[in-house]
């Protein structure tokens, strides 16, 4: 380019001591630009495909006895080719509800001790016990509650122990860690300013807390208790153990229950015909809830972001 | 000697007795003691303005004032500080309920996030204020003190936030005097606010201080002159040292005829 003969009058083009951008370097930054679009792909893609997957499994359901007959059919039963999935919705409400009412009080909690409250020493033990909560399998943790906590809820409440509230106490032990820490998370990106005028203002640790740092963190808690939700939702393992799986309604809070995920993970091993097209079409559903629930968060953050 | 525009007054009106007083106060960071030394009485009403280079401890010595370093771990305060006469550091004494009496603006504007409204109820809500006449007219009162009143009459509901960092700086102003504090602490309120908003602070500092004790710490030599009534100078003369107040007079005398030398070289732009 130096030795093109200088036609124009613009200096920047003569004198340009800037270093043109060398060919193998652009290659080399497309290519990696194209590798990190191929990841990206890659996940919404696997995404799409089980989507497509259990869709086209699942479809003869809405077909033969129907969406409705497949949604609010009362009775599931396998030997009578009945496969109303209300009584399995139903199940896992109640199990997730629970296990949100016990749970998200005490991951909210523990996160405002997290941050607001324990001495760095303290929270150096703590936190890494909660993250570890986290790490335990789930099967650690049907096996404990099927061993140590069935026996006392059946004291409780009669019967066997195996039930939603079982299932519920549990699942609450294993949503802690994710909402306690999407909540620290949360409060720690509140401006720091605001908590130093708090305080400035006269309040005391706990005012600050209750009126000014969880308003100021409201949304991330709610989208920490939303994202335990799901978790919730779709936690199998630990429910199979406990809950009893009958696929009955609610009938209180020691009965047995089934929920979809763990429905599933029971029948799938021998279903066929129609019972299996049920069970994708349950996977389906599920699917669904866990997008739905995905969505959630984005309204409530983008709704916050403008107001 | 630098020449500066000071409209510096004399408050004749009535004497004016100590309202804070200070004895030999030393500051630690945890082993790092940030300041030594400090021997000072700042007077009721009026504006005293603390001066001096970056990391000389003016702020950390205002936030001894409302005990705001308590949250900081590891800080330790010897001497006395007595505010009205009574020791702010003696056992027993409830930090929150003097952070009540003395209110503190920060550098940058911290509205909480929430209505212009409940910025301003925020304090008379913690001291139990519930009916909502009775806030109304504080709301009123407080934002009207601050010179914010006329803007914002109309959008009380909105946040706080999508106001100015002008008018959020008044908002600050007007929620700490809903309180009704009888001192104010300023730590270098105008550093992150755009030059017409620092006029509109300077103004209200000048109607509040007939009532109120306002102590300042401002990096802007020109502004402790036009604002204040007394001066401090803080020097730390050699970085792992601590801080000492190197002089303290009447802001005129400060700025024309400083005893010390180092003052001197400071206000003349020698250093810092």
């Amino acid at each position: 380019m130096a030795d093109e003969p200088m036609t124009t009058s613009t200096p920047s083009e003569s004198k340009s001591t800037l270093k043109l951008m060398s060919k193998s370097m652009y290659a080399k930054e497309a290519a990696l630009r194209n590798l990190f679009l191929l990841c990206a792909t890659a996940a919404v893609a696997g995404v799409a495909l089980i989507f497509l997957f259990v869709g086209v499994r699942g479809w003869p359901i809405i077909q033969d006895p129907g969406l409705g007959a497949f949604l609010f059919g009362k009775v599931w039963s396998s030997s009578t080719d009945q496969f109303g999935i209300l009584p399995l919705v139903t199940g896992t409400l109640v199990i997730t509800i629970g296990a949100l009412l016990l749970g998200a009080p005490l991951a909210v909690g523990t996160a405002v001790f997290l941050s607001e409250i324990a001495s760095p020493r303290v929270r150096s033990v703590v936190r890494p016990a909660v993250e570890l909560l986290a790490g335990v399998p789930s099967v650690v943790y049907g096996f404990f509650g099927l061993i140590i906590l069935r026996p006392i809820i059946a004291n409780l409440t009669g019967g066997l122990g195996f039930g939603p509230l079982t299932a519920a106490i549990i699942l609450a032990v294993m949503i802690v860690p994710t909402i306690a820490t999407l909540t620290e998370d949360a409060l720690g990106s509140v401006v720091p300013g605001i908590r130093e005028a708090s305080y400035a203002m006269g309040a005391t640790t706990w005012q600050t807390i209750y009126k000014v740092l969880l308003p100021a963190a409201s949304v991330g808690i709610i989208d920490a208790i939303i994202l335990g939700m799901g978790r919730a939702v779709g936690e199998t393992m630990a429910v199979v153990m406990v809950a009893g799986n009958a696929p009955q309604f609610f009938q209180g809070l020691g009965e047995p229950v089934s929920t979809l995920t763990s429905q599933i993970v029971i029948d799938m091993s021998y279903a066929s015909g129609t019972h299996r097209t049920a069970l994708f079409g349950m996977a389906v559903i599920l699917f669904l809830i866990s997008m739905g629930l995905v969505a959630l968060v984005r309204v409530i953050s983008n709704r916050k972001k403008e107001g | 000697m630098m020449h500066v525009s000071a409209d510096v007054r004399e408050d004749t009106t009535r004497p004016r007795a100590d309202k804070i007083s200070v004895k030999d106060l030393d500051f630690y960071y945890g082993d790092f003691q940030a300041l030594t030394g400090i021997t000072v009485g700042i007077k009721e009403r009026g504006v005293t303005a603390f001066i001096g280079p970056s990391g000389c401890g003016k702020s950390t010595f205002l936030r001894c004032f409302n005990r705001m370093n308590d949250l900081i771990p590891g800080t330790k305060v010897d001497g006395t500080i007595l505010v009205d006469g009574e020791d702010i550091y003696a056992p027993g004494v409830d930090p929150v309920d003097l952070r009540r009496r003395v209110g503190m603006i920060f550098q940058q504007p911290n509205p909480f996030p929430m209505s212009i409204y409940d910025n301003v109820a925020f304090g008379p809500r913690l001291h139990g204020v519930t009916k909502k006449p009775e806030l109304d007219e504080i709301v009123e009162r407080s934002l009207e003190r601050a010179n914010l009143w006329k803007e914002v009459k109309e959008i009380l509901p909105r946040g706080g936030l999508t106001l100015s960092g002008g008018q959020q700086q008044r908002l600050c102003i007007a929620r700490v005097l809903a309180v009704e504090p009888d001192i104010m602490l300023m730590d270098e309120p105008c550093s992150a606010i755009d030059p017409t908003s620092v006029q509109k602070i300077e103004d209200l500092m000048d109607e509040l201080k007939d009532r109120i004790t306002i102590i300042i710490v401002t990096h802007n030599m020109q502004q402790a002159a036009r604002v204040s009534d007394e001066t401090a100078f803080f020097l730390q003369e050699k970085t792992g040292q601590p801080a000492e107040m190197v002089e303290f007079g009447r802001t005129a005398e400060i700025f024309t005829s400083p005893k010390d030398r180092r003052t001197e070289d400071y206000i003349t732009g020698r250093f810092g």
